[in-house]
C-alpha cells in the first residue's frame, strides 16, 4: 500500500512549495527512497521477528482535522509538574494552547515550523543529517511526510534544571491515521539537560500509527538524560527511530519504557564519534495480551576510550512477544573500548515469547566487550520467602515482577520522572506503591 | 490450656527421600525449644515443613497449630496465623526495599486479621522504632531486601522482620550459622527482647553456642527424622561434651 503514502506526499507538495530547496530535496529523496524500498518483509534480517504486514496492510490517512484536548486530559501525563517546559503535539500537530515554554536562559524549545522561519540555517545543518533518511523505510517515510515537530536547543554551558517534555498525544480522531512526528535536539558544548519524550493516548482502543524520528546531537562535554515513554493505544502501531550523535566527553543517558502498541518497534542508535564519550542505555518493556514490543539498539564505537553500558529488560505476559536486538560495532581504531550489554526477559506465561539477539562486531583487539542474555520465570524460592511473610502467592508474584522492573527504573536519575514511572509500573503490575 | 503447637507422628519427604520419620513435639506459649542434631538429621526440614516450604510433602501425621491442622494452609496463611520462619539462607530480592517488602507483609497480615492497614509514613515510623533492636541505622530501610548483605546482616534482617511481624511461633533455622560473635550477640539479644509469655520459639541449631545466649526450656535431639532424646538445657551441654555419636549410636543400638 505504498501508493497511499506517495499520494499523500504529492498532496502535500503544494504546501511544501514554500519550503527551502534543501528541505524539498530532502523530502523528495526520502519519498523516492521509500518508494524503492517499500515496507520491509520477513526476509529482511532487521525485521525478521517483527512482521509489519499489519501496518503495511492498512491505508492510514494523513493527520489532520481538529481534536479537542483539554489541560485536564493532559494532566495525568505531566508527572505532576505542569510547570516544566512542554511542547504538546495532538495527532502530530502542534497544540500551542497545551504547550508551555517559559523563558529559560539557554533553552530554545519551539516547533520545527517556527524554527524554519526563524533560523533555517540550523535546521539545514541538522535535520535529516543525524539519522539517514533511508535508515529504514519508516524513517524515509517520516522524513517525507512529517508535518511538524519539536526543536530543543540547549545553549553552550547552560544547565537546564527541570526536564523538557515533548508530549505526542493521540485522540480518538487519530483512528485510521498515520502520524510522523519529528524531534531535533541540539545539546551544545558542556550543556546539561533532561529530556522526556512521551507517546501517550486519550483513546486506548484507537488504531493509528505513530512513526516518529528523533535526532539528538551532543557536542563536546554535554550531558543529557533522555527518558522515552511509549504508552500508545494497545491497538496502535509504533515504529520509532532515535539517532544520537555524540562528541568528545559527552554523556548520553537513556531510559526507554515501552508498554503500548499492538506492534511497537523502537530503534535507538548512538554513535560515539570522539574519544571519551559515554552512553548508558536502559530499557524496560511491559507486554501483555497479543502485543509485540521490539527494541533494536546499536552502539557505534567509532573512536578509542569510549564506554557503553546497556541493560534492557522485558516482562512478557499472556501471548505477548518481545524482540531485542543489540548491536555493538567496535571500529579498528576504537581501542580501549569498554562495552557491556545485558538483556533479561521475564516470561510470565507459557505462551509469551522472546527473540533476543546480541550482535557484537569487534574489529579492535584491546577492548573489553561483554554481553549476556537471560530468559526466565519467577524464582520460586523468592516467592516462598514472600509467602512465608504473609504475602499471598498471587501478590508475591506481582512483587517479584515489580522487583525485576524496579532494577532498571531506579537508574532514572530524574526523581519526578522515576517516581511517575514507578507509579505507572505498579499500576500495570497490580502492586501497591 | 491447649498447646500452641502439637506435632504428632509427622512424616515428610522431599522428592523420593523420606526425611521426617514419625516426629512428635509439643510447644506451649512462653517456651523456647532447641532442636539439635547432626547434619542431615531433618532439623531444618522440620522448620521448613511447619512454615509450608513447597519442596516438602507431608506423608503422614499432623501439625496442629492453635487447634488447626497446618497441612490445609498455604504458607501465607500460616504466616497470617502467626508462624514465622527465620531462614537459614535468607533470599535476596533486588529492586524491592526492606521498607516496601516489610510493609507489604505487615499489611497483608493485618488485612487477613481484619485490621486496618498502615500507610507508608506510619509504617516507616513503626519500622524505625524497631531498628535499635538489631543495632541498625535508618539507612537499612531503603536498601533492597538482603541484596549484597553479608551473612550476618541477612540474619539480623530476619530478626528485624520478626520484630515487625510479631509472630506467635518463631522458627529459627540455623540462625547462628556463619555468624561472627558480634552478630550472634545482636541476633540473640533481639530474640530475647522479643520473648513474651504468649509466644514461643523453636530454635534449630547444630551447635550449642547459640544456646548460651538464647537459653532454651527444652532441648530435643533429632536423628534420622525422629526425636531421640529430650531434656532441659543441660542436654545441650552434654551433647557438646560427648558429640552426636553418643545419641545417634544409641538409635542404631535400639533399632
Amino acid at each position: 500500500m505504498i501508493e497511499t503514502y506517495l499520494r499523500q506526499y504529492e498532496a502535500q507538495s503544494a504546501d511544501a512549495a514554500g519550503l527551502p530547496p534543501w528541505l524539498q530535496r530532502l523530502r523528495r529523496s526520502a519519498i523516492d527512497g521509500f518508494q524503492q524500498a517499500g515496507f520491509p518483509t520477513a526476509k529482511d534480517e532487521e525485521w525478521r521477528f517483527t512482521p509489519v504486514a499489519p501496518i503495511a496492510g492498512v491505508e492510514f490517512a494523513a493527520a489532520g482535522g481538529t481534536a479537542t484536548v483539554t489541560a485536564a486530559d493532559l494532566e495525568p501525563f505531566l508527572f505532576g509538574h505542569p510547570e516544566w517546559t512542554r511542547l504538546v503535539f495532538v495527532n502530530g500537530l502542534f497544540a500551542p494552547e497545551l504547550s508551555s515554554s517559559p523563558a529559560t536562559e539557554g533553552l530554545t524549545a519551539t516547533t520545527l515550523a517556527v524554527a524554519l522561519a526563524a533560523e533555517p540555517e540550523i535546521l539545514e545543518r541538522h535535520l535529516g543529517q543525524h539519522v539517514s533518511p533511508d535508515a529504514t523505510p519508516f524513517t524515509a517515510l517520516n522524513t517525507a511526510l512529517s508535518r511538524d515537530g519539536a526543536l530543543v536547543r540547549i545553549a553552550a554551558r547552560a544547565e537546564i534544571e527541570t526536564p523538557i517534555h515533548l508530549v505526542f498525544v493521540s485522540t480518538a480522531e487519530a483512528d485510521g491515521v498515520a502520524i510522523h512526528p519529528r524531534a531535533l535536539v541540539l545539546v551544545e558544548r558542556e550543556a546539561r539537560a533532561q529530556l522526556v519524550e512521551s507517546y501517550v493516548t486519550l483513546a486506548p482502543g484507537a488504531r493509528y500509527w505513530t512513526n516518529p524520528v528523533c535526532e539528538i546531537s551532543m557536542a563536546e562535554g554535554s550531558w543529557i538524560e533522555h527518558s522515552r515513554i511509549q504508552r500508545e493505544s494497545e491497538a496502535a502501531f509504533h515504529t520509532g527511530f532515535t539517532q544520537v550523535n555524540q562528541w568528545r566527553d559527552s554523556h548520553y543517558r537513556s531510559f526507554s519504557l515501552a508498554m503500548g502498541g499492538a506492534i511497537a518497534r523502537h530503534n535507538l542508535h548512538t554513535r560515539l564519534n570522539a574519544p571519551n564519550t559515554e552512553a548508558l542505555l536502559y530499557g524496560l518493556s511491559l507486554a501483555h495480551g497479543d502485543q509485540l514490543i521490539d527494541n533494536h539498539t546499536v552502539v557505534f564505537h567509532d573512536q578509542p576510550d569510549c564506554r557503553s553500558w546497556e541493560v534492557y529488560k522485558a516482562i512478557l505476559d499472556d501471548r505477548s512477544h518481545g524482540v531485542f536486538n543489540g548491536k555493538i560495532f567496535v571500529q579498528p581504531i576504537a581501542q580501549k573500548t569498554d562495552a557491556k550489554q545485558t538483556n533479561r526477559t521475564l516470561l510470565l506465561s507459557d505462551t509469551a515469547k522472546i527473540d533476543t539477539k546480541p550482535q557484537l562486531e569487534i574489529f579492535a583487539d584491546d577492548v573489553k566487550c561483554t554481553h549476556g542474555a537471560t530468559v526466565g520465570n519467577l524464582d520460586p524460592l523468592s516467592g516462598f520467602y514472600l509467602q512465608s511473610r504473609g504475602v499471598p502467592a498471587e501478590m508475591a508474584k506481582r512483587i517479584q515482577t515489580y522487583a525485576f522492573a524496579a532494577e532498571v527504573l531506579e537508574e532514572i536519575s530524574s526523581a519526578p520522572v522515576r517516581d511517575a514511572l514507578d507509579i505507572l509500573v505498579h499500576a500495570r503490575l497490580g502492586t501497591v506503591r | 490450656m491447649a498447646p500452641l503447637l502439637e506435632i504428632k507422628d509427622l512424616r515428610a519427604r522431599a522428592g523420593d527421600k523420606e526425611i521426617l520419620k514419625g516426629l512428635f513435639l509439643t510447644v506451649n506459649a512462653g517456651e523456647v525449644h532447641a532442636i539439635m542434631g547432626p547434619n542431615g538429621s531433618g532439623k531444618s526440614t522440620l522448620a521448613q515443613v511447619i512454615a509450608g516450604h513447597p519442596a516438602y510433602e507431608i506423608t503422614g501425621g499432623e501439625i496442629i497449630y492453635q487447634g488447626e491442622d497446618l497441612a490445609e494452609l498455604e504458607p501465607e496463611e500460616r504466616a497470617q496465623a502467626g508462624i514465622f520462619l527465620a531462614f537459614q539462607y535468607p533470599v535476596e530480592i533486588p529492586g524491592v526495599t526492606n521498607a516496601y517488602f516489610l510493609r507489604a507483609a505487615y499489611n497483608e497480615i493485618r488485612k487477613a486479621r481484619g485490621q486496618e492497614e498502615l500507610d507508608p509514613i506510619d509504617f516507616l515510623d513503626l519500622l524505625e522504632s524497631k531498628l535499635d533492636l538489631v543495632e541498625w541505622g535508618p539507612e537499612i530501610v531503603q536498601r533492597a531486601v538482603n541484596a549484597g548483605f553479608s551473612g550476618g546482616e541477612k540474619k539480623r534482617n530476619e530478626i528485624l522482620q520478626m520484630a515487625i511481624l510479631e509472630p506467635k511461633l518463631a522458627l529459627l533455622d540455623e540462625t547462628d550459622s556463619g555468624l561472627d560473635i558480634d552478630a550472634l550477640r545482636i541476633v540473640a539479644n533481639g530474640v530475647n527482647a522479643l520473648r513474651r509469655p504468649d509466644n514461643a520459639y523453636v530454635v534449630v541449631t547444630h551447635y550449642q553456642r547459640l544456646l548460651n545466649h538464647i537459653v532454651p526450656d527444652f532441648v530435643h535431639v533429632l536423628a534420622d527424622g525422629q526425636i531421640v532424646r529430650s531434656g532441659g538445657k543441660e542436654l545441650a551441654l552434654e551433647l557438646e561434651a560427648k558429640g552426636y555419636e553418643w545419641l545417634t549410636g544409641a538409635v542404631e543400638a535400639s533399632a
